[in-house]
């Protein structure tokens, strides 16, 4: 067999296996998509994500709090995790001796590596009780804990060692050259990192924060047990909600008797894949426009 | 050896020039604060990166208004040595040193010296160009917003006069507010440059700083230098022995982490004290 055939067989097989994993994105949203189609016969898209009723038994499937709730408690996880995760980073690449990072690495990555259930059990145990004995009374009358604020606070303690090691990593990449073209200018580290290191680093960073978001999306079991769950739009950050995720998980397999039941919850799915795909699209955009105008 | 009489054309004889360098007596005190000399004096420095040592015992002294190379094989310390002026070698892993550094008169390694304030002192010129992320502009302004000045219409001025000064300004005045990495990297470096004049620095750390220019851009920047030289004191270390024949004034010879010789250029150049000096120029002048 000649050098050239072994190659074509070669590339062949390595592009089919290739192919092989991207179709998979594109089997898993059509097979989310035609579970998820029959609701549609009964109901529009818009009726679906605006309304904010949810009775499966009465046949009424609004998904506006769980789109709300989800959104709630990402978006509280990235800001309280942004600014820990942007700090931590900064001091570990630009300020730490070594043997600073030799012993900080090696938690984070077991920080990274705890199963989520763990951090379930942590959020019951710690932040809720905080939540609903400690915070919420300066706020509200009467609080549970079991609450949006927990589930962001549990979900941005998940997401903070990705983010801290994305961070690291984007920061590693930035030549020594830029750093000591800044300082020779008599700027102080503290001035390198903010003026010339996070500005040179801003698609990487952002880039982070999305993977970042779109993992919390998907985030299920810890999140969903210190939220709540129940499916009423949160109103304060004390109050309870219910996640996306935990509705299929709550549910999937029992109640499938319920007309239309399935089909929502494959909706429930369809919904979160088309986000998390909206996300990693729309991030990239966003790199590429900023790569061109910063480099 | 081949009979060569080097004379550096750029250059007043260099009897004259040198003389204080032997004198202790300081004559430019007589001539008043306003012709303010630049200093840079090195004492015994020792440095040290795990249990390599780098730079053993130099000490040397940098005259003002000249262009001094620091030649010498690879891998003898010259960079080092220069990134050890600006103390930019602070954030090499396992560094120590000893000895002291004298930037007019204050020593740079003493633990109440403002480190800011003696890298503002010293521009850097790297070996390949590296502009901020963000325009030409905001290149040049960079330091000296660092420094406390705010105000847009001195900002301004200071963009034009340094983009004169380094030829800049006739290529790039109508892209003041285009990113800095469109431009060719000639043009990067000599805007490098003017970004460390803009912060009114007295010497100019040259760190091969034409190596990775093309010919015509690496004699602009090398024209510019000896321009330069007249208000700053310009430290150039260099791989190319005929780019120090060129435009050298004062030159210093490291081998192995020493300084072998240091001298006028004349001198070293056409009459090396030091055998070892004497081999590494036959290489470039035979």
């Amino acid at each position: 067999m000649n050098r050239i055939l072994k190659n074509k067989i070669a590339a062949g097989m390595m592009f089919s296996l290739t192919l092989a994993s991207i179709s998979l994105v594109v089997l898993i949203g059509m097979g989310l998509y035609l579970k998820s189609a029959p609701i549609f016969k009964e109901h529009s898209l818009w009726e679906l994500i605006s309304s904010a009723d949810w009775q499966p038994s009465s046949g009424k499937f609004g998904f506006l709090p769980f789109i709300g709730g989800t959104l709630w408690i990402t978006g509280i996880a990235v800001i309280l995790a942004l600014p820990v995760a942007l700090l931590t980073s900064i001091f570990l690449s630009e300020h730490s001796k070594p043997y600073v990072k030799k012993w900080i690495f090696p938690a984070l990555d077991i920080l990274a590596g705890i199963p989520s259930v763990v951090y379930g059990v942590w959020g019951i145990l710690l932040v809720v009780p905080w939540v609903s004995e400690v915070l919420a009374p300066h706020f509200v009358e009467y609080a549970t804990g079991y609450s949006t604020l927990s589930g962001g606070i549990v979900l941005g303690v998940m997401i903070l060692p990705l983010l801290i090691s994305l961070f690291v990593e984007i920061f590693a990449a930035v030549p020594r050259d830029l750093r000591d073209a800044a300082l020779s200018l008599g700027a102080t580290r503290w001035q390198t990192s903010k003026l010339v290191i996070l500005r040179k680093t801003l698609p990487g960073l952002l880039a982070a924060v999305m993977l970042a978001i779109s993992r919390a999306f998907g985030e299920t079991i810890a999140v969903l047990m210190v939220c709540g769950n129940i499916p009423l739009l949160p109103h304060s950050l004390f109050d309870s909600c219910y996640p996306l995720p935990a509705l299929i998980a709550n549910n999937y397999g029992e109640m499938l008797s319920v007309p239309m039941y399935e089909s929502a919850l494959m909706l429930a799915a369809f919904f979160l894949f088309i986000v998390v795909l909206i996300f990693n699209t729309s991030s990239r955009a966003v790199i590429y426009k900023l790569e061109r105008k910063f480099q | 050896m081949k009979e060569f009489q080097y004379k550096n054309p750029t250059r007043a004889t260099w009897a004259e020039d040198y003389s204080f360098l032997n004198n202790d007596l300081d004559n430019s005190k007589l001539e008043g604060d306003k012709n303010k000399k630049s200093n840079l004096k090195v004492t015994d420095l020792n440095l040290y990166i795990h249990q390599h040592h780098i730079l053993k015992n130099v000490s040397l002294e940098i005259p003002d208004n000249k262009i001094t190379c620091i030649i010498g094989p690879s891998g003898c310390g010259k960079s080092t040595l220069l990134k050890t002026f600006n103390r930019l070698i602070d954030d090499t892993e396992g560094i120590r040193y000893d000895g002291s550094i004298w930037v007019d008169d204050v020593d740079i390694f003493d633990k109440k010296t403002e480190i800011t304030d003696i890298r503002k002192k010293m521009g850097l010129l790297s070996q390949r160009p590296c502009p901020l992320p963000m325009s030409i502009y905001d290149n040049i302004t960079f330091g000296c917003k660092l420094h406390g000045i705010r105000n847009k219409k001195r900002l301004a001025e200071i963009v034009e006069e340094q983009l004169k000064a380094v030829g800049l300004w006739e290529e790039v005045k109508d892209r003041l507010h285009a990113p800095a990495s469109k431009l060719s990297i000639g043009q990067q470096q000599r805007l490098c440059l003017a970004r460390g004049l803009a912060v009114e620095p007295e010497f100019i750390l040259a760190d091969e700083a034409t190596s990775a220019l093309d010919p015509i851009s690496s004699k602009h920047i090398e024209e510019l230098f000896v321009e330069l030289k007249k208000d700053y004191a310009i430290i150039l270390v260099t791989h190319t022995l005929r780019q120090a024949l060129r435009i050298a004034d004062h030159v210093i010879f490291m081998y192995l982490g020493k300084v072998i010789e240091a001298g006028p250029a004349d001198e070293i150049f056409n009459n090396p004290k030091e055998e070892l000096t004497r081999k590494y120029l036959e290489g470039a002048f035979s």
